[in-house]
């Protein structure tokens, strides 16, 4: 694990692989993860990226802003593709590329599970991340199967009426080697967590929350802040699960226990997605988190004690 | 001719889809993948026998997928690994958005289609609906109509579609079960001598696209109206119809190389002084040639016009035959095309070039064997006498099997 | 490495297709959408006496547009810096202020 002095002394002075002046929002929190991700994973890198916010992000041809091999792909095959590259780098002999699949939510747990789960279970020695800004935020903000429950978006006009799909943990149940959890708001975790990601063989996968100013509705300048209340709430747990034993980050330890948390209401209700919120469905939420908290907290000491 | 020693082939009886099989591995492919089909099956068996014993040094993904098949090899081929797959059917439809993507970034991946009829309800057996369905997505697509053709027909795929002139990707396409579960013998040259005709695999990748983080790209994103997203798919189009001169050459050059001439893009039989002309393709094109033989011994001027490739289309072809005094044609199509001009789509694309002759042409057009249903010689036959009663009697048929302009060989009409 | 030293190219139209290659490739370049600075409506300034030299702003700017050494005052690019604000609401010496661009 490297500290915030230390990353600042190695970077600070190594060019940008994803280089300004790209098509994004102002203040993309998938920018700042992807800008960490690659400092991270280096220059011998190729990323293939299905349908989400990126593909719009990276610049119009013929400019593109990664300095890497970046190509674009059908929604539903960013595992599979990557699984392409892989096979046919090996194939010929070419070796240390890491080839990284960049996806959103929806290209990750809606329409690309399917090759996700298949690429992990055939052991293909890639990175997948997803960053997760719960919802097709690309298309203007419908509903995914990772959009919260009561989220108001396009597509659940009064609400969505389910909870949130558990991505990597259903990842996790394939016995991937590395499966992690960061926040795209904390450059530093998100580069330690691609770092010890690169040093696995094997399929590796992390779950990158992104909190997204125009979809759920906030001020941008506020993101990192975000992304913080996200974990101090316990609505979004950092942890990892490497070889089999699953271990909550120290940066999510604490809020384990239910009297260090903020209350989850404190973190919807800065959203306007939220904004309708009434007090059985905060108290839903609430319970919500505080099981989810309780049962991989109970997961994280047993598997310890293994 | 007598072969020289050097020359000496391996002949070895073997079903279609082991000589496809056969013919990715003496390819010398990298990357295959490839998920199983009924009646593909076999050809990705073999290829796992022979990637697992080690006669065939290439990757093999054994995917969860046949629109996983085709990202796969999307990738493969753009780090500039020769790549391969085999699929029928269902499986096509289900890769029909990757197809696009292959030919999109004109990657020549080669790609073998075991056709069989499209589901509901379930049918397995040789029907082209499947490959004529997606036929225009920008591949190369050739029939292959015996099983000595399926394998000579994947190296000279691999020819044709890797010239940076063509860099557009190649089906290779024969029926299901007639031909992929039917055993023939087949004559395997020499490795050494396949690889001198084979394309060199360039150290670098395809010239246009190739994934090396020492010149890196970004390919695929977004281009606008007023940019040359238009030009671009112009440019498929054109590469497609200048392809033909790369088919002619490669075939004359596989002809010298192993002495086996596979003609062009058409395959005539005893067209010169026809007058009565059946457009065909496929393993039944084959079967036609029995027809016009028994037709020509009753002295019948008829012949057989088959189409080795519909993707180019044979305009130029055709349109030699519409001005060399032919009175009538059938156009059979083993495919669907529900609500189409005529009944088949090969049938319509043949009549719309009619345009280019001043020559009064009847045309028969017929739609045969769907889902496997049975054609013999005779029914060909049959059909050769509706074209010659249009000849001599100048008008159609009005049997009941001819329905909407199109005859339904073989519909039953309880008569 | 201040990013604007490389100004973004002007894209050359293309006359006809055939001067086109067989697809559509990018290649990497500051500004892959153009100057993204005139997206602004606040600028971020950097208060040069208020601020601890951490790093902070360049470690947490999306687009990277903050180049920063040790020890260094951090240097905004103003060509592609899109006035998101994150710099100056992480800065801990509260050193960046957002001061509205005239019009």
């Amino acid at each position: 694990m490297i500290t915030t002095k230390e990353l600042l002394k190695i970077e600070s002075v190594k060019p940008e692989l994803f280089l300004a002046g790209s098509s994004s929002c102002a203040g993309c929190p998938s920018v700042l993860a992807l800008r960490w991700a690659l400092k991270a994973l280096g220059k011998k890198t190729v990323v293939v990226s299905p349908a989400c916010c990126a593909n719009v992000y990276i610049g119009l041809w013929p400019k593109a802003s990664p300095a890497v091999p970046y190509i674009n792909m059908a929604f539903a095959a960013g595992a599979s593709a990557a699984a392409g590259v892989v096979a046919g780098y090996e194939s010929l002999g070419k070796k240390d590329i890491n080839v990284l699949t960049w996806a959103g939510d929806g290209g990750t747990v809606d329409i690309g599970i399917q090759a996700l789960s298949g690429a992990i279970e055939r052991n293909t020695n890639f990175i997948y991340a997803c960053y997760d800004n719960e919802g097709y935020m690309n298309t203007g903000t419908q509903r995914s199967s990772s959009t919260p429950k009561y989220t108001v978006t396009t597509t659940t006009p009064t609400g969505k009426h389910m909870h949130k799909k558990d991505i990597s943990q259903i990842v996790a149940a394939h016995d991937i080697p590395y499966v992690a959890t960061c926040l795209a708001t904390d450059p530093v975790d998100v580069y330690n967590t691609f770092m010890e990601a690169k040093a696995i063989h094997g399929p590796k996968f992390i779950h990158i929350l992104t909190p997204c100013a125009p979809g759920w509705r906030f001020d941008v300048a506020n993101s990192i802040d975000m992304g913080a209340m996200a974990v101090k709430s316990g609505f979004f747990i950092l942890w990892k699960q490497v070889n089999g034993r699953l271990e909550i980050k120290k940066k999510s330890l604490r809020y384990m226990d239910k009297q260090k948390r903020i209350p989850v209401g404190d973190y919807l209700k800065g959203q306007g997605r939220f904004s309708k919120l009434t007090k059985e469905q905060i108290d839903d939420m609430q319970n919500w988190v505080d099981k989810r908290c309780e049962k991989i907290s109970a997961r994280a000491e047993y598997e310890a004690n293994l | 001719m007598m072969k020289t020693e050097q020359e000496k082939e391996n002949i070895l009886i073997m079903s279609g889809n082991y000589a496809a099989a056969w013919g990715a591995k003496c390819s010398n492919v990298n990357v295959i993948s490839a998920y199983p089909i009924t009646p593909q099956t076999t050809v990705v068996e073999k290829l796992s026998d022979f990637v697992d014993n080690k006669e065939l040094d290439a990757k093999y993904i054994r995917v969860e997928s046949e629109h996983s098949v085709m990202a796969a090899l999307v990738g493969s081929s753009m780090t500039g690994a020769r790549s391969f797959s085999a699929t029928s059917g269902q499986g096509l439809l289900y890769m029909a958005e990757m197809l696009h993507w292959v030919s999109s970034s004109r990657l020549p991946i080669v790609t073998t289609i075991a056709s069989r009829g499209i589901a509901p309800p379930w049918n397995i057996w040789a029907d082209y609906t499947d490959i004529l369905s997606i036929r225009d997505c920008g591949w190369i697509i050739q029939f292959a109509s015996t099983h000595q053709e399926i394998f000579d027909s994947i190296l000279m795929a691999y020819k044709i579609a890797e010239n940076p002139e063509v860099s557009l990707p190649y089906f290779v396409v024969y029926s299901g079960f007639s031909q992929s579960h039917t055993s023939k013998p087949v004559s395997i040259p020499e490795q050494q001598r396949i690889n001198k005709f084979l394309p060199i695999l360039p150290e670098d990748g395809w010239g246009h696209l190739n994934l090396n983080p020492d010149k890196p790209v970004t390919f695929g994103n977004l281009v606008m109206p007023e940019q040359e997203y238009l030009d671009f798919r112009f440019m498929i189009h054109d590469s497609m119809v200048k392809s033909k001169k790369n088919i002619h050459d490669t075939i004359n050059l596989f002809n010298q190389s192993f002495g086996r001439d596979y003609g062009g893009l058409v395959e005539k039989y005893m067209c010169d002084d026809a007058e009565v002309i059946l457009i065909s393709y496929g393993g039944l094109a084959e079967q036609s040639k029995d027809a016009v033989d028994k037709l020509r011994d009753q002295g019948n001027k008829v012949g057989l016009f088959k189409l080795r490739y519909i993707r180019p289309f044979p305009n130029e072809e055709l349109i030699e035959l519409f001005n060399s005094g032919i009175k009538v044609i059938g156009v059979v199509d083993q495919g669907t095309a529900f609500g189409n001009p005529t009944g088949g789509p090969i049938s319509t694309e043949v009549m719309s070039l009619l345009n280019h002759t001043k020559n009064r042409i009847d045309v028969l057009p017929c739609i045969w064997g769907i889902g496997g249903r049975n054609v013999s010689v005779d029914d060909q036959i049959g059909l050769f006498e509706k074209l010659l009663y249009i000849k001599n009697n100048n008008e159609y048929p009005t049997d009941e099997t001819c329905q909407h302009g199109t005859v339904w060989m073989g519909l039953k009409t309880g008569i | 490495m201040k990013t604007s030293d490389k100004q973004p190219a002007a894209q050359q139209p293309y006359k006809s297709w055939k001067e086109l290659p067989h697809v559509p490739v990018s290649y990497p370049q500051l500004g892959s959408i153009g100057a993204t600075g005139e997206w602004r409506t606040f600028k971020p300034e950097i208060n040069a006496e208020a601020c601890n030299k951490c790093g902070m702003c360049y470690l947490y700017c999306p687009d990277g547009v903050i180049s920063y050494k040790e020890g260094t005052l951090p240097e905004i690019d103003y060509m592609f810096c899109k006035g998101c604000g994150i710099c100056a609401s992480i800065c801990p010496k509260k050193a960046i202020e957002m001061v509205k661009e005239k019009e």
